[in-house]
C-alpha cells in the first residue's frame, strides 16, 4: 500500500504506543489481580474466584506484550536490540516472572492439596507483583534516560538501572495496576467479596495520586528533556484535564454501584497516562544520558521506509479485527464469576 | 565458556523446550475441528465426551506453549542484538504478522472454546475451535517463513557497511515465498500433526490396554490414527521436496546431511554411518546413487561434496549427518506403525493385540524426537551462518552482554524449565487417570439445545 507523504516514523512511535498502551491496560488490571490475590481473597474459594475472574482473557492480554515487543522489533529494530541486550538481567527477571506466574493461574487449582495451592498462590502474586515492578522500573528509565555510546548500545550497569527516579516510577505502576485491578474484582464480585474489594479502591487510588504526585514532581525537576517537551507544546497539559477527570470519576461511580463505568474511568486513566508517557518522551525511544546525541529516537532508529508502510498495511487489516473479536469475546464472559466444572 | 557457546547453548535448550508444544498444539486443534465436526454432524454424544477431554490436554499444553514462547522473542533481542539491528528490517515484519494475525486469534478464541462451553451454542463454540486451530497454523506459518529467510534470504539488499550493515526489505512476497519457506513451512506443518495425532493414539492405546474407557478411546484412536498416516505419508512427500531444496539452496549443508565429501556422480545415501571430520570421511552402509537420486531425481547426476565449500564455511558434519538420520529413520518407522496399526483397526484386533498397543503407546515419542531432530539438522547444516552467507552466528551476538550474566540465565532457565516440565507430566498424568468425564456424555447448558433427542450409542 502507498502511504503517499505520511510520517510513518511517527505513526509508527504512535502504533507501538498504541499496542503498550492495549498491554498496559489489559495486562494491567490481571497483573493488578495478581498483586491484591495474597491480601484481598483469603479462603480457597476467594482465590478461585479472583483467578477465573481473569481466566478466560490473560492469556490474550499476554498477547498484547508480545505483539507491542515485535512491533517494536519490526518499526525500530535498533531500539529493541539496545533495550533488550542492555537491559539483559531486568529481562530475563521479567520473563521468570511472567512464566512463573502463568504456570500459576493454570496449575493452582488442577490439584486439591493445600500445600500445592499456596505455593501456586504465593508465585501468581509474586509473578504479579515482579512483573508489574519491572516494567514500571524499564519505563523509568526510559523516561529518565540512560547511557547509550557512540554504536548506539548500552553503557550502564544493572545497578545503575534501579535509580530512585525508576524506582518511583515502578512503585506508582504497582499502585495503578492494583487500583485497575481491584475496579475490575468489583466488577467480577459479588456479596460479601465484593465489599471486600471495594473497600480497597479508595485507599489504592490514594496512593497512585501521591506516588504521581511525586513521580511529576521528580520529572519537572529532574527530567528536564520531558519537562522541555511540554513547554514547547503547552497543549500537552490539556491532556492531563481527562486523566483527572476520568481518576475523580472513579470513586463516584464505585459508590453508585456502577462498576462497570468506574472500569471504563480507569481504562480512560491509563491510556491518558499513556498518551502523556509518548508526547512527553517524541520523538526520543530511548533518552541518552549523559550524551543526548547517542539518542535513539523515532527517526535514527527505525526500518526502512518500506518496511514501515508494509507493517501499517498489516496493521491496518489486522487490527480492526482483532479489537472486533477482542471486544466479542469480553462481551461472552461479561457479569459475576461463577465457578464451574471447566473453571481454575 | 565464551559468549558464543553460552547464547548458542541457551538458545538451542529454550527452543527445543518451546518446540516440545507448539506442535502438539498444532496437530490437536486439527483432531479437535475433526471430533467436534463429527458431534456437530453425528449428534453422538460420545464425541462431545472426546472434544471436552481433549479439549483440556490442549489448554495444559497451549499454556506452557505460550509461556516458553515469550522467551523465544525476548532472546532475538537479549542475546543476539546485532542480529536483530541486521534482520529487524525483514524479519520484524513476519514476527508483527505472526503477533497481529496469529497470536491474538489463538489466544483470544481459546478462551471460547476451554470456557465458553455453556455460554455459547454448539455452531459458535465450533467456530472458536476453526479459529484457535486456524491460529496455531498461522503462527506456524510466520516463524518459519522467518525462520527460512535466514535459511535462503530472498526480496531485501543490504544498506550500509561492516557494524551499520543491515538488510532492507525490497519486496514483501519475495521474502514471504523465498526458496524454502513453502516446503520447508508444510514439512514443519504435517510434522505437527503427528505430534498432536500420535499423543492422542498414544493415550488412546493406554486405555485400551488397561481396558478403561473402552468406546472413547476406540473412537479416539480411529481418529488420530486417520492423522496420524495421512501425515506420516506426507512427512515422507513434503521430506522429499524440502531435501532436493537443500540440495538446490544450501549445498554444503546437503553435503553434510550425508557425509558427502567429494564431488560426484552416483552420490551414495547412507543407511547408518559415521563421520570423521578430521581424517574427512565418512563410513557406514551405504546405496550409490541414491542422494543423486533425491537430489535431481537422476541417480546419474554430481551432487557438491563438502570440499566444494571452503573449511571455514562448513557446518559440524558429524552431528547433522546424525540428526538427520534419527528423523530419516523415526519418519519411515512411524509410517510403518501407522500402516500396522490401521490394518489391525480394520480387521478389528487392534484392541487385542498387546504388542501393538505399546509400540502406540510409547509412539508419542517418536514425532516429538524427530521434529527436535528435524531443527538441529535445519538450524546447526546452516552453521557456522546465522543468515545464510550474509552473517555469521558469532557476528550475531550482543556486543553489552557479559558471559557471567548468560551463566546467571542459563542457570534460570534450567532451574524453571525442569520444573514446568515436571509440573506437565504430573498434570497430564493425573488427566489421563481421571479419564474422560462420564457427564460429559449429557451435554448441558446451551450445549443440550437442539441435541435433546440424540441418544448415546457407541461407534
Amino acid at each position: 500500500m502507498n502511504f503517499g507523504h505520511l510520517d510513518l516514523n511517527t505513526v509508527w512511535f504512535a502504533l507501538v504506543g498504541v499496542l503498550f498502551t492495549g498491554y498496559v491496560i489489559l495486562d494491567g488490571f490481571d497483573l493488578g489481580v495478581g498483586v491484591l490475590h495474597l491480601f484481598v481473597a483469603r479462603r480457597d474459594e476467594e482465590r478461585r474466584v479472583f483467578l477465573n475472574a481473569i481466566g478466560p482473557v490473560w492469556d490474550g492480554n499476554e498477547v498484547w506484550l508480545v505483539t507491542g515487543g515485535g512491533a517494536l522489533f519490526a518499526a525500530f529494530p535498533m531500539v529493541y536490540a539496545t533495550v533488550f541486550s542492555g537491559f539483559y538481567l531486568a529481562f530475563m527477571g521479567l520473563l521468570c516472572a511472567l512464566i512463573f506466574r502463568a504456570v500459576a493461574i493454570e496449575f493452582r487449582s488442577k490439584h486439591p492439596s493445600p500445600r500445592w495451592r499456596t505455593l501456586w498462590d504465593r508465585s501468581f502474586a509474586l509473578g504479579s507483583l515482579g512483573s508489574t515492578l519491572l516494567i514500571g522500573v524499564a519505563m523509568g528509565n526510559i523516561a529518565w534516560g540512560v547511557p547509550i555510546d557512540a554504536r548506539g548500545e548500552f553503557a550502564g550497569t544493572f545497578l545503575g538501572l534501579l535509580h530512585p527516579y525508576a524506582l518511583l516510577m515502578g512503585a506508582t505502576t504497582v499502585a495503578l495496576f492494583a487500583m485497575h485491578g481491584a475496579i475490575y474484582l468489583a466488577l467480577k464480585t459479588e456479596g460479601e467479596l465484593q465489599a471486600r474489594v471495594r473497600a480497597r479502591i479508595n485507599p489504592l487510588i490514594i496512593a497512585f495520586i501521591l506516588c504521581y504526585v511525586l513521580l511529576t514532581l521528580a520529572t519537572l525537576l529532574y527530567v528536564p528533556h520531558v519537562t522541555e517537551a511540554f513547554r514547547r507544546e503547552p497543549w500537552f497539559f490539556a491532556l492531563v484535564v481527562p486523566v483527572v477527570l476520568a481518576i475523580a470519576n472513579i470513586p463516584r461511580e464505585v459508590n453508585r454501584g456502577h462498576e462497570f463505568f468506574a472500569f471504563l474511568s480507569s481504562c480512560a486513566a491509563m491510556a491518558g497516562l499513556m498518551a502523556i508517557f509518548g508526547v512527553g518522551n517524541y520523538p526520543y525511544l530511548v533518552y541518552s544520558q549523559p550524551l543526548p546525541e547517542h539518542s535513539l529516537t523515532a527517526f535514527n532508529a527505525a526500518s526502512s521506509p518500506k518496511t514501515l508502510a508494509i507493517m501499517l498495511t498489516i496493521a491496518l487489516i489486522g487490527l480492526p479485527v482483532v479489537l472486533a473479536y477482542s471486544v466479542s469475546i469480553y462481551w461472552i464472559f461479561r457479569g459475576k464469576v461463577r465457578l464451574d466444572k471447566m473453571s481454575y | 565458556m565464551e559468549i558464543l557457546t553460552l547464547s548458542r547453548l541457551q538458545f538451542a535448550f529454550t527452543i527445543s523446550f518451546h518446540y516440545l508444544y507448539p506442535p502438539l498444539s498444532i496437530g490437536l486443534g486439527v483432531l479437535l475441528v475433526a471430533t467436534e465436526a463429527l458431534w456437530l454432524k453425528t449428534k453422538n454424544p460420545l464425541f462431545h465426551q472426546m472434544a471436552r477431554f481433549w479439549t483440556k490436554v490442549f489448554a495444559l499444553i497451549f499454556a506452557i506453549g505460550v509461556a516458553t514462547g515469550i522467551v523465544m522473542e525476548f532472546e532475538f533481542g537479549t542475546n543476539w542484538a546485532t542480529y536483530s539491528r541486521y534482520v529487524g528490517d525483514v524479519f520484524g515484519s513476519a514476527l508483527a504478522a505472526e503477533g497481529i494475525f496469529a497470536f491474538f486469534l489463538e489466544s483470544g478464541f481459546l478462551a471460547v472454546l476451554l470456557f465458553g462451553w455453556d455460554k455459547i451454542g454448539p455452531k459458535m463454540h465450533f467456530f472458536a475451535t476453526c479459529m484457535v486451530a486456524l491460529g496455531a497454523h498461522f503462527s506456524a506459518i510466520w516463524i518459519v517463513v522467518a525462520n527460512s529467510w535466514m535459511q535462503t534470504p530472498a526480496g531485501f539488499h543490504i544498506v550500509g557497511d561492516s557494524l551499520h550493515a543491515r538488510a532492507e526489505i525490497t519486496d514483501f512476497w519475495a521474502m514471504v515465498f523465498n526458496p524454502s519457506s513453502m516446503e520447508r513451512l508444510s514439512h514443519t506443518i504435517v510434522g505437527a500433526w503427528q505430534a498432536g495425532a500420535w499423543l492422542m493414539v498414544s493415550i488412546s492405546a493406554w486405555y485400551l490396554l488397561r481396558k478403561q474407557h473402552r468406546a472413547f478411546a476406540l473412537a479416539s484412536i480411529k481418529i488420530g490414527l486417520a492423522l496420524s498416516l495421512t501425515a506420516s505419508v506426507l512427512t515422507l512427500v513434503t521430506g522429499d521436496r524440502s531435501a532436493s531444496g537443500v540440495a538446490r539452496n544450501q549445498p554444503a549443508k546437503f553435503a553434510a546431511l550425508e557425509g558427502l565429501w567429494e564431488t560426484g556422480q552416483h552420490a551414495p545415501l547412507h543407511l547408518v554411518g559415521w563421520v570423521n571430520e578430521r581424517a574427512e570421511t565418512t563410513r557406514g552402509i551405504a546405496m550409490p546413487g541414491l542422494l543423486s537420486w533425491l537430489a535431481y531425481g537422476d541417480t546419474a547426476k554430481a551432487v557438491s561434496g563438502l570440499h566444494d565449500t571452503p573449511k571455514d564455511e562448513r557446518p559440524p558434519v558429524n552431528i547433522t549427518f546424525q540428526f538427520f538420520h534419527l528423523m530419516v529413520g523415526i519418519g519411515f518407522a512411524m509410517i510403518a506403525l501407522a500402516l500396522w496399526a490401521s490394518w489391525a483397526l480394520w480387521r478389528g484386533t487392534l484392541a487385542n493385540s498387546r504388542t501393538l498397543l505399546w509400540l502406540l503407546v510409547i509412539s508419542v515419542l517418536g514425532p516429538q524426537i524427530a521434529n527436535q531432530a528435524g531443527w538441529w539438522t535445519a538450524e546447526v547444516g546452516r552453521q557456522p551462518w546465522i543468515v545464510y552467507k550474509l552473517l555469521r552466528t558469532s557476528q550475531g551476538l550482543s556486543a553489552v552482554v557479559h558471559a557471567n550474566q548468560i551463566v546467571a540465565s542459563m542457570i534460570m532457565f534450567t532451574l524453571v524449565y525442569l520444573l514446568l516440565f515436571a509440573a506437565f507430566i504430573f498434570l497430564l498424568n493425573e488427566k489421563i487417570r481421571h479419564g474422560p468425564d462420564e457427564t460429559d456424555l449429557q451435554p448441558s447448558g446451551k450445549l443440550a439445545l437442539g441435541f435433546k433427542g440424540a441418544k448415546g450409542g457407541g461407534l
